[in-house]
This record gives structure tokens, C-alpha cells and sequence, in this order.
């Protein structure tokens, strides 16, 4: 011990964690775990303040579980998670729902629940037994069903709505928590090609404009590598890269993290990287 | 169709009101007060409801004041009051197991009220009070037996409603083995105490369950909110700051002892905790887990079905829980036929 009070004195020894950012969000050698099931251990991972950070990996690495672990559903079994310097799980439970917002990817909509009424439901952190329903949660349930577009549907019945729809409204609700952090389950699974690109759209305006850091996992590298400012490929539960897409994603990092041979070209639309699976032929003759 | 409303001060607090839910509510404790007056003027000396109405306020006659206040009122008390903690922990289960068939009855809780009431009857020959603490242990027993069972990482709903339907085979079958051992006076007794009846009840059994009623009722209401949220599943719930496992606990554990003081006072009276809170909320038509209407809509069926077995069959004939297990089965059975129809199930 160097006396000084900060435990930083074997900071050489631990290569990933740097200490010098002090991000919001962070995780620092944590071992996550489901009973005796080890899914990552040692894990380090900062979450870049305003980014737009997205984990990518192959199914099992990890991905969601890390997630877990950042928002407080999953306690490490080692290591901790911090926010706003402070040890996640030690925090008020409903400080921690005003500052850090998650879109799980179980979620029920009640029996006969109406659009504006599910949305109010992300007030839940901001009130209280004398405080239910102020004119700044009226408000805000407003806005954000104005920002997700789903305004017009706000005496809707939840039930009735498009799986495009529905992912929207369950965004607003966590819009309306009004958290700076904001982290994202898979928010386009089960959603068809334009109802994924519409919701990544409003992730990455969201981000751009309100400033808010986001952090989704997403299956699709080519959706990450397009909208992320911040990639993080796991990969058996460690972290194999981390960096800007354009930095990080070549082919070599998506053959040793998917295990895939591929090419890696520049999309025709916005610059980013854009992957290429190789071949069957290809891949077939590669590997005999 | 928006029938919420909202009232604000300027010194910052806000309470939102649903209406219909308190329309709702209004409406049927007025009816269960109304079915509580006729039941007390129901019986061998008949009593018009204007005179029921002037002894309770205190300007009957003697012979009325006995019969009223003495022989009649602690029972349809009992009755109230046995409904309303059925009614709001059937709503209490069915919440927490987000499964309308998480009731007490489904789960087992009254089989084990009933095995600890017959340990009392058959093994012991207890006197009306051991067979009540031996109903409310083995409810209690029971419940917390469940509850450990089902618990991996938490409790999910779906465990726990498939635990709490075998603890009920086993618990079952204990009984059945209770009734076989016992003679026929003790198996006489046991068999009316295991419908489910008020008869004879008398102030003592009136004052454990108001005190519980009184302790529990803001307990559970404080977290009623939080509740509310646990509808949308324990990720959303938790990221909304809802320490979950914490309010479930808190919740089953103020359910149990509802049911369980139910059952110890007027024995294990079938379907009131299933059919209450699904009556309530296809009144309210809200989401939530209705509590205070279900409790309301427990005291209304629970009294209405003692009157109806009354009228029906004269005093004393019919116990209630048969008049409940009636209108409990017809109603499941309408529930599940129009759930089919909606492709629900």
C-alpha cells in the first residue's frame, strides 16, 4: 500500500483498467456467474461518457449478461460496477432508476394497459406516495411519446400495437425515467429490417441530440459498426476489442470473435466498416 | 376512456385518482354493509332492516339488542372480514404470481390451514380455539413451506404456482389420511369445518382478525405501487427501481397470514380468493392489481353467499363455503370457456 488511499499501486499490473477516465458507468474485474456457471471472469469495461457504445459478440459470450451485471440485475460474484464512483448495488435502489434506464428484453405490457398510461409507469423512480403525479411527470410522458413518435397512439390499448410499435412505446418508458445513461437489451430482436433501422435511428438520435449516453447489444455487426461511436466485441467473456468502429473492426478481429472469415469493406452509405461474409466456396477451401 | 384524475396542491403533492376504481369500490362496500344488514335480520325471528339499522346505532329493543348485537352481528363481522382478507389476498397471489390461478386456493394454502385444523380435531380433540391456532399454523406452515420450495435466484411466478399445486396433492392426501384414522364424531366435525361455514361465530373470532386486517391493510397498500410496476415483469420493475424481491417477500408473507386468519376463523371457504379479484377487475376494467376493490368485492361475495345459503336452505343448514364453491366452480369454468374463445389458453 502506497498510503496515498488510492488502491492504484498494481495498476501496472492490470493492463485493461485505466484509471485515469473517469467514466460514469464502469466495471472493474468483475467475475459474473449464474449459480456455478462462470460466464466471464476478470472482466473489465468502461462505458465512454456520450457515447453511443455497443457490445457485439457471438451468442454465449456474454453480451447480455454484461449488461445485466451494468444495470444492477445481475450481482457480481467478484469485482464490482461502478456509478458515479459509488459501488452500484450499494445505491438507493431508486437514485440509481433516475440516473441509469433499461430497456430488458423480457418485458410484459399489462392486460388493457393504454400507451400513455405503460410510458407514465417510467415516472415510477421520480414519485411517491404523495407525490404520484406531478405536472412535470405529465409532462415529460408527453415528450417522450412525442421524441418515439407514438403520440397519436397514446389512448391506444398497448395489446393492439406492432411489434415496431410496441418496442417504441417501451422505449418512451424508459424515456421517461429521464435517465443520462440509458442501456438496451437487444432492442431489435424480433423486429423486421425497417422497424430495426427505425428504432436504431432513434437510438442514435437520441444520443446525438439529447446527449444521452447509450449502451445496446446488438447481434447485427454491420447495424453496431454503423451506429456505434464505441464498440466492445466479447468474446467467451473477455473483451477481444474496444474502440471506434472504424478503428477496430477488420477482418481479422471478426475471424477471431465470431470465428467467421469475412471481408471487411467500406458501406457505400455512411463510410463505416460493413462486413462481407466469405463464400461457402471460400471458406470451405480455406479450411481443408 | 380515461377515468383517471388527478388532484395537486401547491405546496408539490399529487395523488391520481382512477374514478371507476373508486366508483368501483364505494359501490360494492355499500353493498356488502346493505347484504350484511339483511343477513343479521335473516334468521328464525326475522328483523326488518330499518330495525336492524336502529339497534346497530344503538336505539333497538332489548330482545333485538341481543339477538342483533350478540347472536347475529359477530358472525356477519366474521363474514366481512373473512372476505375482505380473502378477497385481498387472493389479489395479493394473483399479483405476485402474475397468474390468475395463483390463489391460495390453487396453491394448497387452505389444505394446509385445514391439515392443521384436523391435527387439532383427530389427533388431539381440541377445543374451537386449539383448532383455530392449529388452522393458522398449518396455513402459515404451509405457505412458508411453498414459498422456500419455489425459491431459485428468487421466486418466479410460474414455479411458484406448480409448487404450491403439489405441496396441495401431498397436503391432500394427509387430510384424506386425518378423515380415515379419526372416529365419526371427530370425522363429523371436521367435515363441516372444511367447508367453510359461520355459524356460531362470536366475537372472539371477530377481534385477531380486525387487528390483522388494521396492521396489514397500510402495509400493504405503502407498497401497492410497487406492485403495480412488478406487472411489467422483475428486469423492468428492478430498473425502475423497485426492490423487488423485498416488496414479494413482504407481500406473500402479509398474504399467508390474511388467508391463513381467514381459513382459522371460518375454515377453508373455497374460490372467494381466486373469483374476487378477477370480478373486481373486470369492474374496474384497470390494470394493477385492484386491491382495495378486490377486498371490497371478497366482503360482498363472501356475506352474499352466507344469505343466499341461508334463504335458500334455512339457518344453519348450509355452510357457505358450499354456496362459494358453487359460484367459484360455475364462474372458473365461464372463465376458462371465454378465455378459449379469446385464444388466450
Amino acid at each position: 500500500m502506497s498510503g496515498s488511499g488510492q488502491p492504484d499501486t498494481s495498476g501496472s499490473a492490470i493492463k485493461n483498467t485505466r484509471r485515469s477516465t473517469v467514466n460514469r458507468l464502469s466495471a472493474e474485474n468483475v467475475t459474473l456467474a449464474y449459480d456455478q456457471r462462470v460466464i466471464a471472469e476478470q472482466l473489465s469495461v468502461e462505458i465512454p461518457d456520450s457515447s453511443f457504445t455497443v457490445i457485439v459478440g457471438p451468442n454465449a459470450c456474454g453480451k447480455s449478461t454484461l449488461l445485466r451485471a451494468l444495470s444492477r440485475m445481475l450481482k457480481p460474484a467478484e469485482g464490482r460496477v461502478l456509478l458515479d464512483g459509488q459501488v452500484i448495488q450499494s445505491m438507493p435502489a431508486k437514485k440509481v432508476a433516475r440516473t441509469l434506464g433499461l430497456l430488458p428484453q423480457s418485458s410484459v405490457a399489462p392486460d388493457g394497459i393504454t400507451v400513455a398510461d405503460l410510458v407514465g409507469r417510467g415516472r415510477y423512480p421520480h414519485q411517491g406516495i404523495l407525490r404520484q403525479w406531478s405536472a412535470a411527470d405529465e409532462r415529460v410522458v408527453q415528450e417522450s411519446m412525442a421524441q418515439t413518435g407514438v403520440a397519436e397512439l397514446a389512448d391506444r390499448y398497448v395489446d393492439e400495437l406492432s411489434g415496431g410499435q410496441r418496442q417504441r412505446v417501451w422505449i418512451a418508458m424508459a424515456l421517461a425515467q429521464q435517465t443520462p445513461l440509458l442501456l438496451l437489451d437487444e432492442p431489435t430482436t424480433y423486429l423486421d429490417i425497417q422497424h430495426q433501422i427505425d428504432v436504431l435511428d432513434l437510438c442514435a438520435e437520441l444520443h446525438e441530440t439529447q446527449g444521452r449516453t447509450l449502451v445496446a447489444v446488438l447481434h447485427d455487426l454491420n447495424h453496431a459498426a454503423r451506429y456505434a461511436t464505441h464498440l466492445i466485441a466479447l468474446r467467451g467473456g473477455r473483451v477481444i476489442a474496444e474502440g471506434a468502429p472504424n478503428d477496430i473492426v477488420t477482418a481479422d478481429l471478426v475471424e477471431e470473435v465470431f470465428g467467421l472469415r469475412c471481408q471487411v469493406i467500406d458501406d457505400p452509405e455512411t463510410g463505416t466498416p460493413l462486413v462481407v461474409p466469405a463464400a461457402r466456396k471460400a471458406r470451405l477451401t480455406a479450411a481443408s | 376512456m380515461k377515468t383517471n384524475r388527478v388532484i395537486r396542491t401547491p405546496g408539490g403533492l399529487s395523488l391520481g385518482l382512477d374514478v371507476r376504481a373508486v366508483t368501483v369500490v364505494v359501490l360494492l362496500l355499500l353493498v356488502a354493509l346493505a347484504a350484511g344488514v339483511v343477513l343479521i335480520g335473516t334468521g328464525d325471528f326475522p328483523i326488518s332492516a330499518g330495525d336492524v339499522v336502529k339497534t346497530l346505532l344503538g336505539n333497538g329493543n332489548a330482545g333485538q339488542e341481543f339477538i342483533v348485537n350478540e347472536l347475529r352481528l359477530p358472525r356477519v363481522l366474521v363474514g366481512l372480514l373473512v372476505g375482505a382478507s380473502l378477497g385481498l389476498g387472493g389479489a395479493l397471489f394473483q399479483a405476485v404470481t402474475r397468474n390468475p390461478l395463483g390463489s391460495p386456493d390453487v396453491l394448497g394454502l387452505g389444505q394446509g390451514a385445514t391439515a392443521g385444523a384436523l391435527v387439532m380435531i383427530v389427533l388431539f380433540s381440541g377445543n374451537a380455539a386449539q383448532v383455530t391456532v392449529g388452522a393458522l399454523v398449518g396455513g402459515l406452515v404451509t405457505g412458508l413451506a411453498i414459498y422456500l420450495l419455489a425459491w431459485k435466484r428468487g421466486v418466479h411466478g410460474y414455479r411458484l404456482v406448480l409448487v404450491g399445486i403439489g405441496v396441495s396433492a401431498i397436503v391432500t392426501a394427509i387430510n384424506g389420511y386425518l378423515l380415515t384414522v379419526s372416529d365419526i364424531v371427530d370425522a363429523a366435525r371436521a367435515v363441516v369445518w372444511m367447508t367453510g361455514s359461520l355459524n356460531g361465530r362470536d366475537w372472539d373470532q371477530v377481534w385477531p382478525l380486525l387487528g390483522l386486517c388494521a396492521v396489514l391493510l397500510p402495509l400493504v397498500l405503502a407498497n401497492a405501487r410497487g406492485l403495480r410496476m412488478m406487472e411489467m415483469g422483475d428486469d423492468v420493475s428492478n430498473a425502475l427501481g423497485v426492490r423487488v424481491e423485498r416488496v414479494r417477500a413482504l407481500l406473500m408473507v402479509a398474504a399467508v397470514l390474511l388467508t391463513a386468519t381467514a381459513t382459522a376463523a371460518a375454515g377453508p371457504v373455497s374460490f372467494v380468493a381466486l373469483t374476487a379479484p378477477q370480478l373486481a377487475r373486470r369492474l374496474t376494467r384497470s390494470p394493477g392489481p385492484n386491491l382495495l376493490p378486490s377486498l371490497c368485492m371478497g366482503a360482498a361475495l363472501l356475506v352474499t353467499a352466507d344469505w343466499a345459503s341461508q334463504r335458500a336452505f334455512g339457518a344453519d343448514q348450509l355452510p357457505v363455503g358450499v354456496v362459494t364453491g358453487v359460484l367459484g366452480g360455475v364462474y372458473l369454468l365461464w372463465l376458462l370457456v371465454t378465455e378459449r374463445r379469446a385464444g388466450r389458453i
